[in-house]
C-alpha cells in the first residue's frame, strides 16, 4: 500500500499511482485470503460440502457464465436493484431537497422521515407481500424503501450545514436565492450526498439478498435458494463472490462520482 | 488644526461633523439604530461615505463594527431607518469565503451577468498579481492569495463601495504591509469609496484619508489625515497614541486597547 504514496505526488506520476492504489492496493490482501482458503481445501481441512475450494469454484463460474445461466439471472437482480435504486435515490433527492430548502417542507416531511427510519426497511416484506404479490414488485419496493433515507438524511443534513458565512458572502455579491442555492447551498451538500448515496447502495445490495429469497424464479437469489436444495456450496459461493462484485462495483461507482464531482478537494491520501 | 500636525481631530463627531462632503455622499446613515434584544448594538449613529473617500473605522471587540460593516454590506435589513447605500457595493471578509468547489475564476466572476465574464475575471485577478492561478482551486491558495483573490472578486464588480473587514489580521506581516501597498494602488486606479473595519490603529493611520472611532455603537472620535500616504511615519506616534486612547473607551487616559469581558460577548 505504501508503494503509491510519492510517486502520485507529480501530474504525469499521478494516474498509474491511483490505479495501484486502487486496484493493486486493495486487491492484495483478498487473494491472500484466496490463496489459504485454496491450501485449505486441498490439503482436505476445509471438506468440500461445507465450502468448495476456489479453484472449483472458478470451474462452476466458468461453466455457468458459458451456458448463460448466470449472466441472465444476473441481469434480472441486477435490473431489481437498479430499478429500487432510481426510484429510491430519487424520493430520496426530491424529499431531502424540500426539508433541507425550506422550512415548512421541513416540517411536513421530516416527521414522516424520522418514523419511517424507525421502521428497518427488511421488516416490511411480510406486509409488501400481502400488498405486491410475490413477484418483482415487492423486491422493487423494498429496495426503493430502503435507499430512501440515506439519501434523504445526508442530502437533508448536508444542505442544513452549509457554511452561513459563504452564504452571506454569496448575498454581498448580491446573489438571488436560487443562485445562492445553486452556486454555494447545492455544492456543499454534495459531499454529503454522495456519503449517503454510497450507504444506499450498499443497502440496495443487502435488501436485495433478502428480498429475492421471496419466491423468485430468477435472480441470484434463485440460483441460491436451488443451489442450497441440491447443496451445491460451490454454485452458492459462486453467487456470494457476484454479490461481492455488485457491492464492489457499486463503490467504485461512487467513488469515480466522487472523483469527479470532488475534485477541487484536496486529497489527504496525495499529501 | 495643527498644521504641523498632519492631522485634526474633530473628538465629538457625532455632534460636530467635520464639513459635509461637496458632492452627494455614496453612504448616508442618520440617527442608525440596530438593537438585538436588550442590547443596543449601534445607537443613534451618523455618517456620511463621500465617492473615493478612504475610511478606517477603529473599534474595540463588541462596539458594533461589525454590525455596522453588515448593514452596509446589505446583509441585515434595515427596516424604517434612514440608510443609503449604493447598489453597487462589495465585501472582503476577513476569511476570504472564496467557494472551495469553483476555480479561482469563477469565485471571482460569481453572480456577474453578461458575456465575457471570464475575460473581466482574468483582468481583475492579473490586477492583483494571479493572473497565473486562473484554474487554481481556493484550498490550494495561500492565505494572502486567497484575500488577494477576494479583493479581485470585490473589484470586478466596479463598486462605487468597498467594505473590506479586517481583510488582513490573519495575514503575516510582510504580507500584510503588501496587501496594504496592493489596497492602496487598487484604490487609487478605480476610486471605489472604502470603508476598511479594523482594530489595527497602524494600519488605519497607513491607509485612510479619514479614521473614525467607534466605542459603544457612537462614532467617539474621527481623525482627517492630510499628509499623503508614504509620509505619515512621522505622524503615526502621536496619532496612533491619540486614537488609541479613545479606544480606551470612557477612560481616556489610559491609552491602552482593553479587551473587556463584557464587550466581547456582545459582538
Amino acid at each position: 500500500m505504501a508503494v503509491s504514496t510519492w510517486g502520485s505526488q507529480g501530474t504525469s506520476r499521478a494516474v498509474p499511482g491511483i490505479l495501484l492504489e486502487r486496484i493493486g492496493g486493495r486487491w492484495v490482501s483478498p487473494l491472500l485470503l484466496l490463496l489459504l482458503w485454496e491450501l485449505g481445501s486441498r490439503s482436505g481441512f476445509i471438506p468440500e460440502r461445507t465450502l468448495a475450494a476456489p479453484s472449483a469454484v472458478i470451474g462452476t463460474l466458468m461453466e455457468m457464465l458459458l451456458s448463460g445461466e448466470l449472466p441472465s439471472n444476473l441481469l434480472v437482480s441486477f435490473a431489481r436493484v437498479a430499478a429500487g435504486l432510481l426510484i429510491g435515490v430519487g424520493l430520496g433527492l426530491v424529499l431531502g431537497l424540500i426539508a433541507g430548502l425550506s422550512r415548512s417542507g421541513e416540517m411536513a416531511v421530516d416527521p414522516l422521515m424520522q418514523i419511517k427510519r424507525t421502521i428497518p426497511a427488511l421488516a416490511l416484506t411480510p406486509l409488501f407481500i400481502v400488498w405486491f404479490g410475490i413477484g418483482e414488485t415487492p423486491k422493487v419496493a423494498l429496495i426503493a424503501f430502503g435507499t430512501i433515507f440515506p439519501v434523504y438524511l445526508n442530502l437533508y443534513s448536508g444542505i442544513r450545514s452549509v457554511d452561513l458565512r459563504l452564504l452571506d458572502a454569496g448575498k454581498s455579491f448580491g446573489l438571488s436565492r436560487w443562485e445562492q442555492v445553486w452556486h454555494i447551498v447545492l455544492p456543499s451538500a454534495l459531499t454529503s450526498l454522495l456519503v449517503g448515496l454510497r450507504y444506499a447502495l450498499s443497502v440496495s445490495i443487502l435488501v436485495l439478498v433478502v428480498a429475492e429469497q421471496i419466491n423468485a424464479s430468477a435472480g441470484l437469489g434463485y440460483l441460491i435458494n436451488n443451489a442450497r436444495d441440491f447443496m451445491r456450496t460451490d454454485i452458492i459461493v459462486v453467487c456470494l463472490m457476484v454479490y461481492a462484485i455488485l457491492g464492489l462495483g457499486a463503490d467504485w461507482l461512487v467513488r469515480t462520482i466522487e472523483a469527479r464531482a470532488l475534485v477541487w478537494r484536496p486529497s489527504i491520501v496525495e499529501q | 488644526m495643527d498644521a504641523r500636525l498632519g492631522f485634526s481631530v474633530s473628538p465629538i463627531a457625532v455632534d460636530l461633523p467635520y464639513s459635509e462632503p461637496v458632492a452627494e455622499p455614496v453612504v448616508r446613515l442618520r440617527n442608525f439604530v440596530r438593537r438585538f434584544g436588550a442590547n443596543t448594538i449601534i445607537d443613534g449613529l451618523d455618517l456620511d461615505i463621500a465617492p473615493g473617500e478612504f475610511i478606517a473605522l477603529l473599534g474595540r471587540s463588541g462596539s458594533g463594527k461589525t454590525t455596522l460593516l453588515r448593514t452596509l454590506a446589505g446583509l441585515d435589513e434595515v427596516r424604517g431607518q434612514d440608510v443609503e447605500v449604493p447598489d453597487s457595493r462589495a465585501v472582503v471578509f476577513q476569511d476570504a469565503r472564496l467557494l472551495p468547489w469553483k476555480p479561482v475564476w469563477k469565485n471571482v466572476s460569481l453572480g456577474l451577468k453578461g458575456d465575457k465574464v471570464r475575460d473581466r475575471a482574468e483582468a481583475a485577478l492579473k490586477e492583483v498579481g494571479l493572473g497565473h492561478r486562473l484554474d487554481a482551486w481556493p484550498l490550494t491558495l495561500s492565505g494572502g492569495e486567497a484575500q488577494r483573490v477576494a479583493l479581485a472578486r470585490a473589484l470586478v464588480r466596479e463598486p462605487k463601495l468597498l467594505l473590506l473587514d479586517e481583510p488582513f489580521a490573519a495575514l503575516d506581516a510582510l504580507t500584510r504591509y503588501r496587501m496594504h501597498d496592493l489596497v492602496l494602488s487598487l484604490w487609487r486606479a478605480h476610486r471605489p469609496a472604502v470603508l476598511i473595519v479594523t482594530h489595527d490603529v497602524e494600519e488605519a493611520i497607513a491607509l485612510a484619508d479619514r479614521v473614525l472611532v467607534l466605542d459603544k455603537g457612537r462614532i467617539v472620535a474621527q481623525e482627517h489625515i492630510a499628509a499623503p500616504r508614504g509620509e505619515r511615519s512621522g505622524l503615526s506616534g502621536r496619532l496612533r497614541e491619540k486614537l488609541l486612547s479613545y479606544l480606551g473607551g470612557d477612560d481616556h487616559r489610559t491609552g491602552v486597547l482593553r479587551f473587556g469581558p463584557l464587550a466581547e460577548a456582545a459582538e
